[in-house]
């Protein structure tokens, strides 16, 4: 692996770790916040990099796991079962089982096909959570309070969640680098270049694949029941197909097949979307056309664009 | 069950199926053909719900609005693939993807800078307007019966000019292989045109026709471009009879399944609260079990068009 | 894979009455041939006789409407191509087939990790595995690409890249080898490295040699079948084919004036 992958990741994580120290100078409230939801959604970005950047899995429905494992941890706290571990057990479990039965389906496709299930399996996640009268429906579900880690409620203060939520992020990066460098990465990684050869090397994809996608699934089920956590909220818009689509836009900007291109990615959006929206509530008619530029003119994302200044052109 | 209440759920059934089919038609058309997937098709058919609304607070007519709004549909479809679309022809699916979202970004924030964000609406013309009784107790409205009609005639035209012109031939050629059409001598890029056209303005006529019945607003199109994937997926990428049969089922299911789920599950012994509870869930879920069920059969869809 | 001295030679694979239609178009047509132990059985035939087609079907990436495939007295008919690479059934492919992301020793290696154990492994970094490298870098230098083992297989020439696949294929230590035009754009020192290559392997792996190059054929085949329009019109000795007048009438004719 090039030095610059393993600088990267740690200079962002190294980075990340003083934010809140830096809070003691400006509104920490608000840059907390932000960066909190920064890290969550870098979580479930790294999740659909793992399946799309190392297996060329085009997900367009990977909101739905967000939305499963917040409403996994919402639809629990409902009933009084707020516990943070048993939160997420179910979270993962409910994420992992959702994945498996669309994705053992969905991986029976190719090509656009595949894109095109993933989003209308997406769909039915939306609009089923939509019609939980119960559970909020449409107007979404306020949670009492974030998860109780054994009885109390350490999760109240903001700096302990912030530092919870990185960590979390750095050990779904750690399992996706581990995943990726071991033999079934290689199996993934050889299915996304040539399934035929494959094949005729004697692997069948599918298992494979499914595999890649349980996992991938159950990583965003973490990331939705932090981000759950974070707002106290859950809500059906939390996996609406736009979100979908806003998780392809962070692998890819950052540099998909890479990892920590997703965290940049995911950083760069949010925080781009921070900034244009203090400008006008019509940021996306400007964000809109800066996409189709970025996907015009920017292969390789902004990792690509980064190593094309600082080496030269590879290509 | 009501009788009167299924035949009346039944049309609407159609009708959702009819507009599903001429927005479906152009998307499986320009996919099977470019090999383009446009997720910005949608905005095609919010674009001409917002062009018949503006027409027709113009000429204060709605039959005077359709070919107004329609030639608007048209040259807006065709700036956007002159500029952009034309452009991705060559790339991969996943750069299309994103593509086309940074466009549906822009123009449905684009439509509320300059209609508004406040739904609007198009009053029925007034010809249309009521009810006729189709058969005893059975009263349907009539413009929903125009909307019917006219999309029918829409596919049958659809299917004479694919399969009984030079055009529609070389839109299928295009479709089995564009390289070699190329080769041949026709000038891909005119047809591609031609065919982007075709597909902007089936579109465009579906947001015009609909415009009377559904509020019209920003984000309007992305509903029922999900549908629209959902029908080609299911009749086949590429193929027109696919889109039309896929179209009326999912048209029929989805409309049917949301009346009636509830008291068909009443009918198999769930308690009335219980059913009503479970009900909408089941009812939202039932056309994707089905493209989940078709695609397990038939991964390539019903009807597949040759060569893909 | 026992060799006995007098008797005839085990049958590694065996074809029997394969058939296939493409519509109205019958593109193998009741074929029925068998590769021996220690041999290489080429197969030849004018264009579009349905060579390819055949390696498709007995890889396992075509069924064939009719007929079967035995793989060492197996029935492996029913059996995807995945199922019969692991049986021990390699092929090479027309238009060459790598893993071009990866290096040529990864390539080799992935192979190797094929036949070796669970692939569901997520931890432990498989670059690390000394066996799996150390058998893929034999393999390279099996077929003389040692040097180029860290080279991405992308940016290999193209002879390059069909000696990969020659090693890909021997780090399946496979039963039987399926070639499909080896020689098809190898330049003349690439060719005699291909034939020398074949010759030194045959007697551990027999081979299904599909091939235009006349040249390369009558060198290393112990025996040829002539393919027809779908059909096998005659098999035997080269010399004996070389000999046949409904062969030269068909086919060699032509290519005899062109060799």
């Amino acid at each position: 692996m090039p030095r610059s992958s393993r600088i990267i990741p740690l200079l962002l994580f190294a980075a990340l770790a003083v934010v809140p120290l830096l809070g003691l100078f400006i509104r920490d409230g608000y840059i907390l916040n932000l960066v909190s939801r920064v890290m969550i959604l870098a979580i479930a970005a790294l999740a659909l990099d793992l399946i799309l950047g190392f297996g060329a899995l085009v997900s367009f429905g990977h909101a739905a796991f967000i939305g499963i494992g917040a409403y996994a941890m919402g639809i629990l706290a409902s009933h009084g079962h707020d516990g943070f571990f048993t939160g997420l057990v179910v979270a993962l479990a409910a994420s992992a089982l959702f994945a498996l039965i669309t994705g053992a389906i969905s991986l029976r496709t190719r090509g656009v096909y595949f894109i095109m299930i993933t989003l209308a399996f997406g769909q039915m996640a939306f609009y089923t959570a939509s019609s939980l009268r119960a559970y909020g429906g449409d107007d979404g579900l306020t949670v009492a309070a974030r998860s109780l880690v054994m009885g109390a409620k350490l999760l109240k203060d903001d700096r302990l969640f912030y530092y919870v939520v990185l960590a979390s992020l750095i050990a779904a990066y750690v399992l996706c680098r581990a995943i990726v460098a071991s033999r079934f990465g290689r199996v993934l990684q050889g299915a996304k270049q040539n399934p035929q050869r494959m094949q005729a090397i004697g692997f069948n994809p599918y298992p494979y694949q499914l595999a890649a996608y349980v996992i991938s699934g159950m990583i965003g089920g973490l990331s939705g029941f932090l981000l759950a956590n974070l707002t106290e909220f859950v809500s059906p818009a939390y996996m609406s197909w736009q979100r979908s689509g806003e998780l392809i836009v962070m692998v890819v900007m950052g540099g998909m097949g890479s990892l920590h291109g997703a965290i940049i990615g995911a950083a760069a959006f949010l925080l781009l979307e921070e900034w244009l929206s203090g400008f006008t509530e019509h940021w996306k008619v400007i964000f809109g056309p800066m996409l189709v530029l970025i996907v015009m003119f920017m292969r390789g994302g902004i990792l690509g664009f980064v190593q094309r200044l600082a080496g030269g052109r590879h290509g | 069950m009501n009788t009167t209440l299924f035949l009346i759920q039944c049309l609407n059934g159609l009708q959702l199926g009819v507009l599903l089919f001429l927005v479906a038609a152009g998307l499986t058309l320009v996919f099977g053909v470019m090999d383009f997937i446009n997720l910005a098709h949608g905005v095609q058919y919010m674009l001409g719900a917002y062009l018949a609304v503006t027409f027709t607070a113009l000429t204060g007519n709605l039959f005077l609005a359709l070919p107004l709004a329609l030639l608007a549909a048209l040259v807006l479809g065709l700036v956007l693939e002159v500029v952009v679309f034309r452009h991705l022809y060559d790339r991969d699916h996943l750069e299309q993807v994103l593509a086309t979202f940074g466009i549906i970004m822009f123009l449905n924030q684009g439509v509320k800078i300059v209609w508004g964000a406040a739904p609007l609406s198009v009053p029925v013309p007034e010809i249309m307007q009521g009810s006729i009784a189709l058969a005893q107790g059975v009263l349907y409205p009539v413009y929903r019966l125009a909307i019917i009609g006219a999309g029918l005639a829409v596919a049958l035209g659809l299917h004479l000019v694919i399969n009984h012109t030079r055009v529609g031939m070389l839109i299928r050629a295009g479709s089995t292989n564009a390289p070699m059409v190329s080769a041949l001598g026709v000038d891909i890029r005119r047809l591609f045109m031609i065919v982007f056209g075709f597909g902007a303005m089936l579109a465009g006529f579906a947001g015009i026709m609909i415009a009377p019945i559904l509020s019209v607003e920003p984000g309007m199109g992305d509903t029922i471009l999900i549908l629209a994937f959902v029908v080609i997926v299911i009749g086949g990428i590429g193929s027109i009879r696919g889109a039309f049969v896929a179209a009326i089922l999912i048209g029929l299911v989805d409309t049917l399944g949301r009346s009636f789920t509830v008291d068909i599950l009443r009918g198999f012994g769930m308690t009335a609260p219980n059913a009503r509870a479970v009900g909408p869930a089941i009812s939202s879920m039932l056309i994707y079990v089905l493209m989940a069920a078709v695609l397990f059969f038939r991964p390539s869809g019903l009807f597949p068009a040759k060569g893909r | 894979m026992a060799e006995t001295a007098t008797a005839t030679p085990e049958v590694v694979l065996s074809l029997k009455g394969l058939r296939k239609n493409f519509g109205g178009l019958r593109v193998t047509d009741d074929v029925s041939l068998d590769v021996r132990c220690g041999e290489i059985h080429a197969v030849i035939g004018p264009n579009g006789a349905g060579k390819t087609t055949l390696i498709h079907q007995i890889s396992g990436f075509l069924q064939p409407d009719a007929g079967q495939v035995f793989l060492g007295g197996s029935d492996i008919t029913a059996l995807s191509p995945d199922k019969r690479a692991r049986a021990g059934l390699t092929r090479s492919f027309q238009i060459t087939s790598i893993l071009p992301g990866f290096s040529a020793l990864e390539n080799a290696a992935l192979a190797v990790q094929a036949r070796s154990g669970s692939s569901f492994r997520f931890f432990g970094t498989v670059a690390d595995e000394a066996a799996l490298n150390s058998e893929a870098l034999a393999m390279l230098s099996e077929v003389g690409l040692a040097e180029r083992a860290a080279t991405p297989a992308g940016l290999l020439s193209h002879g390059e890249k069909r000696a990969l696949e020659c090693a890909i294929a021997l780090a399946m230590q496979p039963k039987v080898m399926l070639l499909d035009e080896p020689m098809a754009g190898a330049g003349h020192d690439e060719g005699q490295r291909l034939i020398a290559l074949m010759m030194r392997l045959k007697a551990t792996i027999p081979m299904l040699l599909v091939e235009h190059d006349m040249d390369a054929v009558f060198r290393v085949a112990d025996r040829v079948s002539v393919l027809v329009y779908g059909r096998i019109i005659a098999t035997g000795t080269p010399d004996a084919i070389r000999a046949n007048p409904q062969v030269r009438e068909a086919y060699l004719g032509e290519e005899v004036a062109h060799a």
